[in-house]
């Protein structure tokens, strides 16, 4: 039922909960998709020596994988830990402020992590 | 104008749901807390993955750094416990796409998922670190 209360006390919903949700699933499932790639990965590189480590990320399809995991990872924990700050965080300004390193930390975790991968890829010969 | 005139109006006291504190601890309930801890756990713990990507992209010196750390006892508890948030917030996921089919809902079957989770995180976790550790990794 609608009502014009939400005309008079604040903004209402901002109409994206359905996108937030849909969002959170999809990467849920690319992750869980991409669990056994990553799984295999550490435990073949854990202690590796760095030519090993080199040769390994050398492969297209490693390196695909693992941006493709850091992407998806970067984007499911963005939504993840707004909801967590919007859960525990009631007052406007740290709210905000929050919500936006939120932002931040993602992007550059994945920007970070999608850089050094391609760094190792590209150029290298197989 | 219409936003400044919104903010002015008093917030209205709504009664609030009693803190978690009131309740007795049943396994679904600790299971979702503890998904939202390992996932927190892992937004940060994001950070040592990048850091290890960041260092063999570096060069020789700086990865030779990083995986010293990691092979320390310090950075070898850290590991292990990434291992677990990371399989535990797996599985807890698992259990959640279950339930956003609908299914599942009675206690019998929240009961064998709830714990299904969390003794599948721990015995994959040790698992895995049975691999890592007798394959010579370490």
């Amino acid at each position: 039922m609608r009502t014009p209360l939400k005309n008079v006390r604040r903004l209402g919903s901002a109409k994206d909960g359905t996108d937030h949700f849909w969002r959170q699933r999809l990467t849920a499932v690319g992750a869980l998709l991409l669990l056994p790639f990553m799984l295999w990965f550490a435990i073949t590189l854990f202690g590796a020596d760095y030519q090993t480590v080199r040769q390994t990320l050398a492969s297209p399809i490693v390196a695909i994988l693992l941006v493709v995991f850091i992407v998806t990872s970067a984007v499911h924990m963005r939504l993840g830990m707004q909801v967590i700050i919007e859960d525990y965080v009631h007052t406007d300004g740290t709210k905000i402020a929050l919500l936006m390193l939120n932002t931040f930390f993602a992007v550059l975790i994945g920007l970070a992590g999608t850089y050094a991968v391609l760094k190792m890829s590209f150029g290298v010969a197989m | 104008m219409a936003e400044a005139k919104a903010r002015e109006l008093p917030r209205i006291e709504r009664p609030l749901s009693p803190h978690l504190q009131v309740f007795s601890p049943l396994i679904n309930m600790v299971m979702s807390i503890v998904h939202r801890i390992t996932g927190a756990a892992l937004y940060f713990g994001s950070l040592l993955l990048v850091w290890w990507l960041l260092a063999a992209a570096s060069g020789p010196e700086q990865f030779a750094t990083v995986n010293w750390f990691f092979g320390t006892f310090i950075g070898k508890i850290i590991l292990f416990g990434y291992t677990w948030a990371l399989i535990h917030h797996a599985l807890g996921g698992i259990r959640h796409l279950i339930w956003d089919t609908g299914l599942a809902f009675d206690l019998k079957s929240v009961d064998i998922l709830c714990w299904g989770t969390i003794i599948g995180s721990v015995t994959l976790t040790v698992l895995i670190w049975a691999v890592v550790l007798l394959g010579g990794g370490a």
